[in-house]
Order: structure tokens, then sequence, then C-alpha cells
């Protein structure tokens, strides 16, 4: 009789279990400034379901403590449309709890599980997006900033302890298929900014001043392309009207003195501009992003490889940007602490004259549009292996482009402007 | 004088060691570079551009060695369909690779069946120790065809085997037909 009871009691429990989902519903974290805001959060407790995560209970909220609440997905937008109306500084923690929680199981049960010291492909990047957002939440908030042009969602994070009017440096990796070291080198980073927050004088001091925007991969479709078809692919993956050739040059497609010389109008060339300039979806949408955010981003750093190279504007002319000299000064010490940790030599200087003009990229884009310090790195190694850098050299890649990623933002914590 | 380590001269340097991969490279020996000391260029009228190079190198089975040669690469005038006129000289020797040399041979003859194998390195970028011979004969193939084909605006690098297939002889000759993958750095 008893056994019987137990029986149907579990039964009952795991079907409780099984029916509970948390698909669409949203984490929020909010700072109210003052009892006024407060009482808005006390209203949105008393008109629905409202989970507090931190603190506990809407009795203890106080007016400058940070509060994260979960909601249903179906009150999310009316949670949303009240915090907008108040003015209340808010940020969306989890856009979707489930996903956030699936990524997590995925992640140990996958057979492809994510590593640092081994190249990822899409998909598990992907789900480390969310896992790493819905790991740190207090560090990490993941976005989509569009869409490619194959639909797959644009994940951008966005790095930092939260505070108000913060200044940011962008970050972006993967603009070239081919190069797999580059979208390792901004997992890596996340990595250390996650691992080494409240050890590491630098990054913590780094992520208390400044958010870091870091986009993994920018031209998705190419990557994944190289995964499955062919490992050599560069361009991104869209028709072009009247070819059977495929892709444009993302790293052509920017609108800095577009097409000019260092690209081809034809589409079956590895350095297609495009037929305008942002005319794809993925540069558009990192464009977009950058004009949105443009009084607050103070710095841009573009990732790709090989030839071990720090580069700055211009490429798509030999003129030389206004504060040249500051930028090379910066570059020539971020190559020196490079080279403080495997002995890595790097070249540095003005795209134009170091390697070969090259109109229509996104750092000399960037830098038009009124961030001063932008930067290219093409990363290991000078050719020896080239784009097929073997996976023993992630890690000492990572490590070795990290101190000089670290002492660019800290230059330019000290020189905001 | 050019800055070394600007690309003008590390083109002028990517076919000076392809040029010497070809003469003097094989299965026991790659040969890389590792820096450009010093780089001069003379346009000579009516001629073409001539680069004069210091070149530090190394061999990739030998990589604490250190291997110093001179080289002076002359692109013709106007010409696209002539390939650049190219002397290297070697100081000191370079390691000798006999055994190696002859251990490559004769493992390829006892293989049952013609060797081929594809992706070299694969996409991860790794090369099983096996074929790492192979590899490196591949140097010396995309070496001469490099040389051949560059110009003073291209920068050619070996990418990827994609293929490699052993070619039945009658004799004691060992012949391979590579299909390789060249990456021109300027083009992109």
């Amino acid at each position: 009789m008893w056994a019987l009871l137990v029986l149907i009691g579990a039964a009952s429990v795991s079907a409780h279990l099984q029916d509970l989902s948390f698909d669409g519903q949203k984490v929020f974290r909010v700072l109210p400034q003052n009892d006024e805001q407060v009482e808005i959060l006390n209203f949105l407790a008393s008109i629905m379901e409202v989970d507090f995560w931190q603190p506990d209970s809407v009795t203890l909220v106080r007016p400058k403590m940070q509060v994260d609440f979960r909601v249903e997905a179906e009150k999310s937008f009316e949670v949303e449309d009240l915090l907008k109306e108040s003015g209340m500084e808010y940020q969306v923690l989890i856009d979707n709890l489930q996903a956030a929680m699936d990524a997590q199981f995925d992640s140990k049960a996958r057979t492809a599980s994510h590593s640092y010291e081994k190249y990822n492909n899409w998909d598990t990047i992907a789900a480390w997006t969310a896992d790493i957002a819905a790991q740190n939440p207090d560090l990490v908030s993941r976005s989509v900033i569009g869409e490619t042009y194959e639909g797959r969602p644009m994940y951008l994070l966005k790095m930092g302890k939260s505070g108000p009017n913060k200044k940011a440096i962008f970050m972006d990796c993967g603009f070239h298929a081919r190069e797999w070291i580059s979208p390792a080198f901004c997992q890596w980073f996340v990595k250390e900014a996650v691992e080494t927050y409240g050890k590491d004088t630098v990054m913590t001091t780094l992520l208390d001043k400044l958010d870091f925007y870091v986009l993994p991969v920018v031209n998705i479709d190419g990557y994944v392309y190289t995964w499955t078809n062919d490992r050599m692919w560069r361009k991104t993956r869209s028709k072009n009207a009247g070819s059977i050739c495929i892709g444009t040059d993302p790293n052509r497609n920017f609108d800095a003195g577009w097409c000019t010389l260092g690209a081809s109008k034809s589409p079956c060339a590895s350095t297609y501009c495009g037929s305008a300039p942002e005319s794809e979806k993925e540069t558009k949408a990192l464009a977009d992003f950058i004009r949105g955010h443009l009084s607050t981003i103070k710095a841009y750093l573009t990732i790709h490889s090989y030839s071990q190279l720090l580069l700055f504007p211009y490429s798509y002319t030999y003129d030389l940007p206004p504060n040249y000299e500051e930028l090379n000064s910066i570059a020539r010490t971020a190559s020196k602490e490079l080279a403080s940790l495997h002995n890595t030599k790097y070249t540095y200087g003005p795209g134009a004259k170091t390697i070969y003009p090259a109109a229509g990229g996104s750092d000399d884009w960037a830098y038009d549009q009124g961030i001063k310090y932008a930067f290219t790195f093409e990363l290991r190694d000078t050719g020896r292996h080239g784009f097929l850098l073997p996976e023993s050299q992630i890690k000492p890649t990572c490590e070795e482009t990290l101190l000089a990623v670290k002492y660019i933002a800290n230059y330019v914590l000290e020189h905001l402007y | 004088e050019l800055p070394p380590s600007h690309f003008p001269a590390a083109r002028a340097a990517a076919v000076a060691v392809g040029y010497l991969r070809y003469l003097r490279g094989g299965p026991g020996r790659g040969l890389q570079l590792r820096e450009v000391r010093r780089a001069r260029r003379q346009d000579i009228e009516d001629v073409g551009h001539k680069y004069y190079l210091e070149l530090e190198l190394e061999d990739v089975l030998d990589k604490d060695r250190t291997v110093n040669c001179t080289a002076e690469v002359l692109y013709p005038l106007g010409s696209k369909t002539s390939a650049p006129d190219v002397q290297v000289t070697v100081q000191g020797e370079l390691r000798d690779t006999e055994e190696a040399d002859k251990e490559f041979y004769n493992r390829i003859r006892s293989l049952e069946k013609e060797l081929v194998a594809e992706n070299i390195p694969d996409s991860h970028g790794n090369v099983p120790p096996e074929l790492e011979p192979i590899h490196l004969l591949a140097g010396v193939a995309s070496g001469y065809v490099i040389w051949q084909n560059s110009t003073e605006n291209t920068k050619l690098h070996l990418a990827q085997v994609k293929h490699v297939k052993q070619v039945k002889r009658s004799d004691e000759d060992l012949q391979f037909d590579y299909v390789l993958l060249l990456h021109e750095m300027v083009s992109q």
C-alpha cells in the first residue's frame, strides 16, 4: 500500500517537472535609482508573478540596489515597456531561460564539446555564447545584432561589470571564414575575462571601467562552409546577381574608399567588394551596431590571420591618419608586449604601406566614424601553416595576443575621449 | 633601403625562399623564412627592379640552427610571363639529409600499394608524422611553382596539399603527382 502511494507520488512529481518549461522567459536586471522606481517594482510584483533572483523578495529592494528577476514569457513585453517608460536602467540578462538551460546541459552532453584549445564548429560556439552568458550574468550578456545571409543569428557578447556611463571597446573575430584562429581568440578573450575578473588587477579594472563588445564570428555562414565544404573559403556566402560565383569579401565591403583599390569588382574574386558598401547583411549589422553606439565605442579591434601583423589606418590610402604617431606608438608597445611571452615577432604599421593598399576595410571605416583607436590584428603564423594553424598553437597564440589587447585596452582607458 | 619586415621586402623574400626550397629542399629538409634582416631595392632602367636581401632561415626539422643566406631577386620590367631571376647563397653547410632521404625512399619502395593521401595538413593543422616527408616534398614542388609564378605584387605560400598520388614506375625512381593549394596573399 505504502509502496503504491510512493510510486504514484514519484510519478506525479516527475510529470510535473516535465511540464515545467522556461521557454521564452526572460530575466531582467534593473537598477532602481530612487523610491519611485522601487515602487514600480512593487507594482509589477503585485500585478503578475515575478520571481526575484536577487534580492530574494521584492520587500528587500532598495534604491541603488541591483535587482534581478524572472518573468513569464507572455509578460516580458509588458515588463519591458513598463521599464522603458519608467526610465529605469535595465538590461535583459537572460533572453530565453530555456535556451540558456538547454545550452548548459547540451554543452556537457554533446559529442563536439566546447574547448578553448580546439577549433569549435559554429553550433558549439553558438551554444557556448548562451552558456557563458548564463554562467556569468554579472559580467556577460548576449544579444543578437542581426542575421546572416543564410539566416543565422549574429551573437554579440557584452562584457563588463554593470555601471553607468561606461565607454566601450568593440572587438570582432571571424571576418574571413578560413581564419580559424581568429574566432578561437575571441572565445579565449571571453574566457580570460570571466576567469580572471577579481583575480587579475588589470582585467578587473578593465571590466569595471569599460565594456567590451565581443563578436565571436562575423561571417558565420562562411565559417560553417569551411567546416562542411571548403576549408579555404574566405568570403560570405551570399549569391551574386548575374554570376555563378558566391560571396563578397566582408573586409572590402565597408564604406571606406569603397572598391577604389586592393579590391575587385568581380564576384568571382576573393576580394570582391560587393554590389555596394554594406551590401552584406553581416557587415550592415556590424556597421549599424557601431553607428548606434558611436558615443560609447572608443576603440575598434578586428582579428584576422595570418602574417603576425598589427595594423592601423589607413589601408584605402597611403595617407597617414591625424594621430599616426600615437597609433604607431601604441602598436609598437603592443607588439613588444605580445613578443614578451613566446618571442613571436609582429610587424606593425599603417595598412597600405606595411602590407598593401586595400579599400573597404572595417578598421578604416570605424576610424573615419570617429573611433580614434582602430587596429587590425593578423595572428600566427607567417606562412608555414598559414590558415591551417595546428590546435597546439591556439593557447600560445591566444595568450600572447591577449597581452597586446589588454595593453591597448588599458591605453584607451587612460586616454578616453 | 626597405623596411625588412614590411611586405614589399617580404614578397621578394618569399620568391627567394621558394627558389631555395626547389634547389635544396627534400623529404628530409624544409627551409622556412624566419626573418628578413635587410632589404634593398634597386630600380635598373630598362631592366627591372632588383631586390637585395639578407635572410635568416631555419630547417623545420632542425629549428635550433640558424641558416643565413643572401639573395638577389630581379623582377624583369613589364614582363608578366617571365619568372623572376633569383640568386641565392647559403652561408655555411646545410644539415645532411642522406640518412633521412634513404629512409624515406626505402619506406615508400616497401609500400604494398602506391601512396595516396589528401588534405595535408588537415583542417585542424595536423600532419601525421609519416606524411611529414611528403609534406616537405610538396614544399619543394611549391617552391618551384612559387618562384616561376611570382611578380613584384604577389606573395605566394603553400596553403595545403589537396591531394598526392604516387605514380607507378617501371624504374627505381619515385614519382608523386601533387595537387597543391597556393595562397596568394596580396589578392588574398
